[in-house]
């Protein structure tokens, strides 16, 4: 028995969540009394590597394949099926978003192995296999069992704090051998959104909507996020009426961000908004209108024009970051 | 070209969550069912587009419940489709709602299968990669872009931090959203057409649920909002560092 995690690489680096993911591994595969395995496919840094140790995860296996840079969920899926054997994993673990969100079910349906999606918390083993998720695009919880002997979790990033520890991780390689069929989906293009902090992940998110009138006005948006170091966001109609990029929506159609701090400017707070920005352990509103009911879900709140407001608190916030240092 | 388009019944997106049962089970007394958004705007309406273009011969609906999603169904068959199919039972765990569409497409020889990129209610984001492996078929997530020639099919995808142009041969499993196709509204020649589309119910091969939801339970209420004037900004900046301990 022991505790296998698909840690993504990204150009051959980890990022804050794919710690966050060794760590999660590491502390279940502690509480079974086992330890946990990272698994690593594509082209990755030896360095990097050895760094997961530092989270718990002190054995990684390697499928070094360079097919394996572009994701192919079958691949992906395949690869993972044969470490978990080659280890005898009985908890199967990657992160709750694009790759995880793709790979981890194929790999339950395939070992026919009960999945919990989008975990937030720790197993409960006290009676069965029971994991806290999110539901209704968070706006409530479940608790789920898991009755099969095999269990897949997918971690949805940003559930925990994450303490570096000592320790350095060994990485040991892996022959997985494919077939044509598992790359059968091949990349044309890609097209990175640079420099920007990605939202998915981000920790500070600074989102704007209609009220901000039309996008000659979003420079106040961006000064406020570059000094904060935040993402930027927006509501619905405003990336459907081209004002900005539709990767930038959140919301029930959009993406559902779970960042420390949301600060919603000119956004009313309709429900379908809500659904994705809900799980916000922090909530900022900014609107004319006292009667917006984002007020509702908000922890702190400012009545008042966007377009005076937020240059206000751009300066307010300066001024906070320069005392820091 | 054969099209299956998985539809998932979800409750309306106003609707106020609830639980009853000492929280174990979903209230749904007064919640109208709706098609998942993602079922609706971008698998289905995308895969009306291949057919009406003469891309896809054929577009079918599958979903997977009981009596109650039939309502549901029709919604669907009235933006169009050709056919719809019910497998009948319950709906709750992802493998059981996917080995049953699997069970059923296996000899229908789909070339597409398109599934929402999740449902809005339990938002597993499981059941189109599942389907996928056990047709044992590719899988592309998170499409917002899907073009078909030549039995092979061109998608944009959502990646990290960005988006990527993939190609794959058919047959494939593809899960749709935002930037797809764009939202439809039936119109009353549809919903007249829809009564007479043919809605099969098939017997389910009784696939056993492998999780089972235990309790549900609803975020700590917020305890009020604190508000600040325009001139208090560093007040607010204040509390977030101090209070919310956030920044
Ligand atoms: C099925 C479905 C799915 C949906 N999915 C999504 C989704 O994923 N994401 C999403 O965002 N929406 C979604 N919507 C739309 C949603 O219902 C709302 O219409 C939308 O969120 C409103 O966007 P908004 O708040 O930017 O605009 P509005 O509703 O127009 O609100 C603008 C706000 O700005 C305030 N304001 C105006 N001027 C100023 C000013 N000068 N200074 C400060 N404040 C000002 C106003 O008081 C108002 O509160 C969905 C709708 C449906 C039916
Ligand atoms: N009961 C169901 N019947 C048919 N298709 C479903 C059902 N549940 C989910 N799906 C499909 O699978 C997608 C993802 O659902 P889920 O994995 O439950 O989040 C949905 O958008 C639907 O396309």
């Amino acid at each position: 028995m022991s505790v296998l995690v698909l840690i993504e690489n990204i150009e051959g680096n980890f990022k804050k969540k794919s710690f966050e993911l060794a760590q999660y591994a590491a502390t279940i595969a502690k509480n079974l009394g086992t330890e946990a395995t990272a698994l690593v496919l594509g082209t990755c840094d030896n360095a990097a590597m050895t760094q997961l140790g530092a989270y718990g995860t002190n054995k990684v296996l390697h499928v070094a394949d360079t097919k394996l840079n572009q994701l192919s969920a079958k691949a992906y899926a395949k690869a993972v099926i044969a470490a978990a054997e080659k280890i005898g994993a009985k908890v199967i673990i990657a992160s709750h978003d694009n790759v995880g969100k793709s790979v981890a079910p194929m790999v339950a349906a395939h070992i026919k192995a009960g999945i919990i999606t989008g975990a937030v918390s720790y197993p409960d083993t006290s009676n069965g296999f029971v994991v806290k998720r999110n539901v209704f695009g968070g706006k409530a919880f479940a608790f789920v069992n898991i009755s099969t002997d095999t269990k897949v979790l997918t971690l949805l990033p940003n559930s925990f704090p994450v303490i570096a520890a000592e320790g350095t991780a060994t990485a040991e390689t892996l022959a997985v051998s494919f077939d044509d069929q598992d790359f059968g989906i091949t990349v044309k293009e890609t097209n990175k959104v640079t420099g920007a902090v990605p939202l998915g992940e981000a920790e500070l998110v600074v989102s704007g909507g209609r009220g901000l009138k039309g996008p000659e006005n979003w420079g106040i948006i961006e000064d406020l996020a570059a000094t904060m170091g935040a993402a930027t966001a927006c509501s619905r109609p405003v990336a459907d009426s081209h004002w900005r990029p539709h990767h930038e929506h959140v919301g029930q159609t959009g993406g559902t961000i779970r960042p420390n701090l949301y600060i919603a400017i000119g956004i009313s707070g309709a429900i379908q908004h809500l659904a994705g920005v809900n799980g916000s352990k922090t909530i900022v509103v900014i609107n004319k209108d006292p009667e917006a009911p984002f007020f509702k879900a908000a922890d702190y709140g400012v009545i008042g024009d966007a377009l005076e407001v937020t240059p206000k608190l751009n300066e307010a916030m300066k001024k906070f970051k320069a005392a820091q240092h | 070209m054969k099209i299956l388009v998985c539809i998932s019944p979800v409750p309306d997106t106003t609707t106020k969550v609830a639980f009853t049962e000492n929280n174990t089970q979903f209230n749904t007394q007064g919640v109208t069912m709706v098609i998942n958004a993602y079922d609706e705007w971008y698998a289905l309406v995308r895969a009306l587009e291949l057919k009406e273009t003469g891309v896809a011969t054929a577009v079918n609906l599958v979903t997977v419940g009981k009596p109650e999603a039939d309502a549901v169904i029709r919604k669907a068959l009235a933006l169009g489709g050709d056919e719809a199919i019910r497998i009948d039972t319950e709906s709750t765990d992802p493998y059981v709602i996917a080995a049953e569409i699997a069970a059923y497409a296996k000899s229908e020889n789909y070339d597409l299968v398109l599934a929402g990129k999740e449902t809005t209610d339990y938002n597993n984001a499981a059941v189109g990669p599942m389907i996928a492996d056990l047709l044992n078929i590719n899988y592309i997530g998170f499409a917002s872009k899907l073009d078909v020639a030549n039995n092979q099919a061109t998608v944009a995808r959502e990646i990290e931090g960005g988006e990527e142009v993939v190609a794959a041969a058919l047959p494939i499993v593809v899960s749709c959203q935002k930037g797809m196709a764009e939202p439809r509204i039936p119109n009353m020649r549809g919903i007249m057409a829809a009564r007479t589309k043919p809605l099969k119910v098939v017997a389910a091969t009784g696939i056993a649920a492998l999780t089972n939801i235990v309790s549900y339970e609803m975020p700590p209420a917020k305890t009020g909002v604190k508000m600040f004037t325009v001139d208090q900004m560093d007040e607010l900046v204040a509390a977030l560092h101090n209070e919310a301990k956030v920044i």
